[in-house]
C-alpha cells in the first residue's frame, strides 16, 4: 500500500462526507473523482486481492448484479456499487469504502468495460445484451462490441459469462479463451439485424437460432438454458426459477448470475433461492401505494427495456409514462417511436415528465387514450379508476417518482 | 386517388435507428384521420421492395447496415417509383445512400442509390449532435422544422438537388443547408421522427399522393414544437451569455 493511495482514499472519504454534509449529493461521484485525482491507480490498487465479476451491457445491470451479489453473499460479504455510480469514478469510491469483502461484483457502463478490466483485473466478465441506448453519447451499437471484442480477447482475459442469444454479445466474446454460454434470451432483435462480424444479413430460424450466411458466425450451443421460468444448468438439472422481482428477462439475469456464481462454487439451488428474497431493486419494481392506491414503479431506459416494462405492466392498470432527456437519459427521444406504445391502447395513459409533450405525441399516434400533466404527483393523481397504477419512467424520471413515493 | 394508401418503410431493421419508423405511422396515421385507408408495409431487408407502395420512407442507421442497404435497393425499384414522382422521403443515413456516393465507417467511398445529386464525407471536426432548426426552402411548406440531428457526414448537393430549409440553429448538411429535395425525393438530417415535429411537412409530403387535405387538430404537435423552440432559444442564449462573460484575469 503506497503513501499516495492511503492519501487517495482519505481525500475521497473527505470529499465525499462533504458533499454528503452540504447536500448536495451521495458523494460517490465526487469522493472517487477526489480519489483518482490524488492517485490515478487508486482503483488497481483497490482491485487488488480481490476477485471481482464485472457485470456490463445495455439492460439488466443493476438487477444482474444486485442478484449475482446475492448469490455470492451465500458464501461471504461482497463489495457492490449501487445507486447507478458505474463509472470508474464510482467504481473507485465503492472499492475503497469497503476494504475488507474478498468477493466483488461491479456494475460497469458499456464502453468503459475495456478500461476497468484493464484497471481491476476482474476473474470473470458477464456480458448481458447490447441494444439502441442514448445515442446521442454511444453514436453506434456496433462499436460497443467491438470494444467489448478488443477488451476480451487474448491469453490473459477474464472468464466470460455471455448470452448466447445476442449476437452482438456472442462476437465481443468470441476472442475469449474461457466462456459460459446462457441462453438468456433476446426480446429485441432490431440491433441485430447484421452480422457484427461481417455485415451480412443474420438468418433466423424463428426460434432462438441465429447464424451469418458471410462468415458463419452462430449462435453458440448454450450451457445454461432459459424456458420460460425454467432454467437448466450445464449438469441437465432444471430448477423453477421464482423471482421476488417481476418478468421473464429477469429470469434470463438470474440464469446469467448464476453461472457466474457458479465460477465461485455457489450451487444453483442456493443461487435461485437467494435471489428469490429480493422484493425490488433500487426502487425498480417496487411495489408501494400512493394516496392509497396501489402502485408499481417500472424503470425502463431504452426501446428494449420500454418494451420489458411493458410486458410487466398489469394489462388493465392506467399506465403513467413519464420521460426526461437530461444527459443521463439521452437528449434526444425521437426513442419513443421505437418503442410499440400501440400495445397501450385501451388504457388510460398519462404522459408526464420534461419531455412529457414528445410523449403525448407519441400516444396521440399511437391511439392511445391520454393527458398530459407537468407535475409527476399530479400525473398520478390523473390516473383514471382507483385501481392499481403502472408508472413506466425512464432514468432521471424514474429518480423523480423514487422522490415523490418516499415524500408521499 | 389510390384505395389505400400504400406506405413502405424500407428496411427498417437497417434503417431505424433514431425512431424514424414513426414516419411511416404519422403518414398513415394522418391519412385515417381523415377518413383515407392508409397502410404501413415493413419491407424486411430479405424482401423485395414493393414496386405498389404509394410513398417510401427511409431513415436513419449505422455505418454496415448502410452499404448493406445500398445493396438491397441497386434492384430499381425506388428509382422507378421516384421517375413516377412517388414521394420518397429520407432521412439521415437513408439521405446519404440516395446520393452519388457516401463514406463507410472506415472511411471508403461507396457509391450510393443514386437518386439525389449530392455527395457525402466526413464533417470537419465532431459529429452534428443536437437541436436542428430550418428555414423550408420548398413552396408549400411555411412552418419552421424542428429535429434532433446526430451524425458526422457532411454533405454537399449538386445542381440538381436543392436544399429542404436554411438552417438557423444546428449543423444540417454542413453548408448551411439541410436536406434535399430533387424532384419526389425529399432528405433532411431531422430526426425527432421529423414528421411527428413538422406535421406540415408530412401533409405537403402526402399531398403529393392525395392532392389538397382538410386540417387537422394538431394542438398537440404544436405544443410539442413550441416547447422545443422556447428550449432551443433558452439554450442560445444561455451560449451567448458564455461567449459574453469576460475572460478571467490573469497575473
Amino acid at each position: 500500500m503506497t503513501a499516495r493511495y492511503t492519501l487517495a482514499r482519505a481525500a475521497g472519504a473527505t470529499a465525499a462526507g462533504l458533499s454528503r454534509l452540504t447536500g448536495r449529493g451521495g458523494g460517490t461521484t465526487i469522493g472517487g473523482r477526489v480519489t483518482l485525482l490524488v492517485d490515478p491507480l487508486a482503483m488497481t490498487r483497490a482491485a487488488a486481492g480481490r476477485e471481482l465479476a464485472l457485470v456490463t451491457g445495455t439492460n439488466g445491470k443493476t438487477t444482474t448484479r444486485t442478484l449475482l451479489v446475492a448469490a455470492l453473499e451465500t458464501r461471504e460479504p461482497v463489495v457492490s456499487n449501487g445507486g447507478g455510480a458505474n463509472l470508474p469514478t464510482g467504481l473507485t469510491a465503492a472499492l475503497t469504502a469497503d476494504r475488507t469483502s474478498r468477493l466483488g461484483v461491479l456494475e460497469v457502463d458499456e464502453p468503459f468495460l475495456p478500461k476497468v478490466a484493464q484497471a481491476v483485473r476482474p476473474r470473470a466478465v458477464v456480458l448481458l445484451n447490447l441494444s439502441r441506448d442514448q445515442l446521442d453519447r454511444y453514436a453506434e451499437v456496433r462499436r460497443l462490441a467491438g470494444i467489448w471484442h478488443e477488451a476480451l480477447s487474448g491469453p490473459a482475459a477474464p472468464a466470460v459469462v455471455a448470452n448466447a442469444d445476442d449476437p452482438l454479445v456472442v462476437w465481443a466474446a468470441t476472442g475469449a479463451t474461457d466462456v459460459v454460454w446462457v441462453a438468456a434470451g433476446q426480446g429485441w432483435t432490431f440491433d441485430s439485424t447484421s452480422c457484427p462480424a461481417c455485415g451480412d444479413v443474420l438468418q433466423r430460424d424463428g426460434q432462438r437460432g441465429w447464424r451469418s450466411p458471410g462468415c458463419g458466425l452462430a449462435r453458440p450451443t448454450p450451457a445454461w438454458s432459459v424456458t420460460g421460468r425454467t432454467v437448466t444448468a450445464p449438469d441437465g438439472t432444471s430448477y423453477d426459477v421464482k423471482l421476488g422481482i417481476p418478468g421473464d428477462v429477469n429470469v434470463g439475469n438470474a440464469a446469467l448470475a448464476a453461472a457466474a456464481a457458479g465460477l465461485w462454487g455457489v450451487s444453483p439451488a442456493k443461487a435461485f433461492d437467494a435471489m428469490a428474497r429480493i422484493p425490488s431493486v433500487e426502487g425498480r419494481y417496487l411495489e408501494t401505494t400512493y394516496s392509497g392506491r396501489p402502485l408499481r414503479l417500472l424503470l425502463a431506459k431504452n426501446p428494449a427495456g420500454w418494451v420489458e416494462a411493458i410486458g410487466m405492466s398489469r394489462a388493465e392498470a392506467p399506465v403513467v409514462v413519464a420521460v426526461n432527456a437530461r444527459a443521463a437519459d439521452g437528449r434526444d427521444p425521437s426513442w419513443l417511436w421505437d418503442v410499440p406504445f400501440e400495445l397501450l391502447r385501451g388504457r388510460h395513459a398519462v404522459a408526464t415528465g420534461e419531455r412529457s409533450r414528445d410523449v403525448a405525441v407519441r400516444l396521440r399516434y399511437a391511439g392511445v387514450d391520454h393527458i398530459r400533466v407537468d407535475d409527476p404527483a399530479d400525473a398520478l393523481r390523473a390516473a383514471h379508476g382507483s385501481g392499481p397504477i403502472e408508472v413506466l419512467a425512464n432514468y432521471t424520471a424514474f429518480q423523480s417518482y423514487r422522490r415523490v413515493v418516499r415524500d408521499a | 386517388m389510390p384505395d389505400a394508401v400504400r406506405i413502405a418503410l424500407v428496411f427498417p431493421s437497417l434503417l431505424g435507428t433514431y425512431g424514424d419508423g414513426g414516419n411511416a405511422s404519422v403518414l398513415a396515421q394522418r391519412l385515417r384521420w381523415r377518413g383515407v385507408e392508409a397502410e404501413t408495409v415493413d419491407v424486411a431487408v430479405d424482401d423485395a421492395l414493393p414496386e405498389q407502395a404509394d410513398v417510401y420512407v427511409l431513415g436513419g442507421g449505422e455505418d454496415t447496415a448502410q452499404t448493406l442497404a445500398v445493396s438491397r435497393l441497386a434492384d430499381g425499384v425506388l428509382a422507378r417509383a421516384a421517375d413516377a414522382g412517388k414521394p420518397v422521403f429520407a432521412v439521415c443515413a437513408g439521405f446519404q445512400i440516395l446520393g452519388e456516393t457516401f463514406l463507410d465507417g472506415a472511411g471508403a467511398v461507396h457509391a450510393g442509390v443514386g437518386l439525389i445529386d449530392c455527395r457525402t464525407d466526413r464533417l470537419p471536426g465532431s459529429r452534428a449532435v443536437g437541436e436542428l432548426l430550418g428555414e423550408p426552402a420548398v413552396d408549400g411548406v411555411v412552418e419552421l422544422l424542428t429535429g434532433y440531428e446526430n451524425h458526422g457526414g457532411r454533405t454537399l448537393l449538386g445542381p440538381a438537388a436543392k436544399p429542404l430549409a436554411r438552417v438557423r440553429s444546428g449543423t444540417g448538411n454542413g453548408d448551411g443547408v439541410d436536406g434535399a429535395v430533387q424532384g419526389s425525393v425529399v432528405a433532411t438530417y431531422l430526426h425527432g421522427p421529423a414528421l411527428a415535429r413538422n406535421p406540415a411537412l408530412a401533409d405537403w409530403l402526402l399531398s403529393k399522393v392525395v392532392g389538397d387535405l382538410a386540417p387537422l387538430d394538431d394542438s398537440e404537435e404544436q405544443e410539442l414544437r413550441r416547447e422545443r423552440l422556447t428550449a432551443l432559444r433558452r439554450a442560445r442564449a444561455a451560449w451567448w451569455r458564455r461567449q459574453w462573460r469576460p475572460p478571467a484575469r490573469g497575473t
